[in-house]
């Protein structure tokens, strides 16, 4: 009887195990969560002390355009400009390609072309970004010297670098956008007597549209937060660029060409944090950016 | 009775595996016929066929001659996208496109050139009474056709395929996926809708059959066993095999 007794009462080895494994994720998350709140207070308390301790209005830092921090002006509207202009335009030269691509890989390749694709793009993927940085440095800065004049440096390299970056990105996930796509779709479209290509147009693609914008904003992320490939081919010249290949700097490359000039504590580092903090919030807002459109495009 | 597609000897293979075994099989004018049988018998490989649906699976065969009227079906020459206007499709489960309701059931006239506004709506108010569905849904065309019940959303499928204005309308299992009260709806569709059009269903369901065609074609193990109206299917089979499934002895 107390056997009994004793083996209802008390926990089992499975129980424990049980208890041991959810200790573990428990740990697990909650280091985790530590570090990213850390992270998050580190940044804030040094991007934020410029304007706290050294007196700079958050209007200044956004809206102004010198930057020369050794002389407490500390305008980061070229970086702001200059990074989203190589993301934007990155993105807009990516977008077609890789919906055409990922097109080719679900509607219309074979599966062994497929398979092969998906082999090349992640392989794009795997390539070091100071690879990408040098391959652009070596061809594409001059090959707009020679096509627009100028050093070659700039905007427009530094976007044409990106697209290949973000390229392997953007396809990847509009292939599963596509993937996910109901088969029934295309048969129920072939079977009102639409062709291939106007099922594509018309229903497929429609249905994959949240999906397709969550892969562009993914690929934006990418290319807004690229430091190093960008940084060798954009010039790094802080100044407002007055066209795509005039030398200029984003946050990102002014961030990694500064950082290890600058003394702790001091205004020229305590702006570089700025840069970082607004960084981090872009970060931050490609998020919720794909929550949205994740939620807003939800079929049923 | 003219008979408006007729089939003969159809054989189907998935690669090596023979799906139909050689089928002659007619369907009339403004009529309702009904294709019964166990699972994996045939039938919806049949079915397929009749608008060249199973061109779209990879290493399928098929044999035999089919007519539309006196259009060869699987001639070189035929244009498979024209065929399947003139054939429409109802599938198994409802399938709203992602779009307003107007949209979805005017997607087909859309396909074809640029209809002017005016004959859109006509189309598709008219569809969409053919379908019983116009009461329920006239005062918000432009919502989400997936917003509506499975019912209400079969009905769009079922307005979608009428506003093409085909010949002859194919339905696989078109109530399977819907309840008892959705499916009474359909049904009674199905019966206004053969004064205009031949329709030609796959079903489960036997008093399905019986309450809706005309014609009835039994399926087993890729052969048409019997074909006949479906009153002498039902009560007075020629077949013993026939009789056994009508019977629920097998299947």
């Amino acid at each position: 009887m107390d056997e009994i007794k004793d083996r209802l009462l008390k926990p089992s080895k499975a129980t424990k195990q049980d208890q041991r494994g959810r200790m573990i994720s428990y740990l697990s998350i909650g280091l985790i969560a530590i570090l990213v709140i850390s992270i998050l207070y580190f940044i804030a308390t040094r991007g934020l002390s410029m304007f706290f301790n050294d007196g700079i209005k958050v209007s200044d830092f956004l809206f102004k355009t010198d930057w020369n921090p050794g002389k407490k002006l500390v305008g980061a509207l070229p970086m702001i400009v200059t990074s989203f202009g190589v993301t934007l335009l990155a993105a807009l030269i990516a977008t077609p390609f890789a919906i055409a691509v990922a097109l080719f890989m679900t509607e219309f390749a074979p599966k062994r072309g497929a398979r092969f694709l998906q082999v090349v793009i992640e392989l794009l993927v795997g390539i070091p970004s100071v690879i990408y940085g040098l391959i652009g440095l070596a061809v594409v800065v001059p090959a707009m010297r020679i096509m627009y004049g100028g050093t070659g440096f700039g905007i427009l390299a530094g976007a044409v670098v990106l697209f290949v970056m973000v390229l392997p990105t953007i396809t990847s996930l509009t292939v599963d956008a596509l993937k996910a796509v109901p088969s029934h779709y295309r048969q129920a479209s072939l079977a009102l007597g639409a062709t291939r290509w106007q099922t594509i147009y018309k229903v497929i693609l429609r249905a994959a549209t949240p999906g397709i914008l969550t892969a562009v904003v993914f690929g934006m992320a990418r290319a807004f937060g690229e430091a190093l490939a960008v940084q060798m081919v954009i010039g790094n010249a802080a100044m407002l660029p007055h066209n795509l290949v005039s030398p200029s700097a984003t946050l990102t490359s002014q961030l990694t060409m500064g950082i290890g000039n600058t003394i702790m504590g001091t205004l020229p580092n305590n702006a570089l944090w700025s840069l970082a903090l607004l960084l981090l919030i872009m970060a931050l807002v490609f998020n919720i950016l794909v929550k949205l459109i994740a939620r807003k495009g939800r079929i049923k | 009775m003219q008979p408006i597609i007729t089939s003969q000897d159809v054989k189907l293979s998935y690669g090596a595996f023979e799906a139909l075994h050689g089928i002659d099989l007619d369907f009339n004018q403004n009529e309702i016929t009904a294709l019964i049988g166990p699972s994996g018998c045939g039938k919806s490989t049949y079915l397929r066929c009749l608008n060249r649906m199973n061109d779209l699976i990879e290493g399928v065969t098929i044999t035999g001659s089919f007519k539309l009227k006196d259009l060869d079906m699987y001639a070189e020459d035929t244009d498979v996208v024209e065929l399947r206007r003139q054939v429409g499709m109802v599938f198994q489960q409802p399938i709203p496109f992602p779009m307003s309701i107007f949209d979805n059931v005017s997607y087909g006239l859309k396909l074809n050139g640029r209809p002017d506004k005016n004959f859109l709506e006509e189309r598709v108010e008219e569809s969409l009474k053919q379908a019983a569905l116009w009461d329920e849904v006239k005062d918000d065309l432009n919502k989400s056709a997936l917003e509506l019940s499975g019912g209400q959303q079969q009905r769009i499928s079922i307005a979608r395929v009428l506003a093409v204005r085909p010949d002859v309308i194919l339905m696989d299992e078109p109530t399977s996926a819907l309840d008892p009260i959705s499916s009474a709806q359909i049904e009674d569709t199905l019966l206004q809708l053969k004064k205009e059009y031949t329709i030609i269903m796959v079903t489960h369901n036997m008093q399905q059959a019986t309450r809706v065609s005309d014609k009835t074609a039994f399926f087993n193990l890729g052969n048409l066993i019997e074909a006949d109206s479906t009153e002498k299917i039902f009560m007075n089979p020629a077949k013993q095999e026939t009789d056994d499934y009508i019977n629920g002895k097998f299947g």
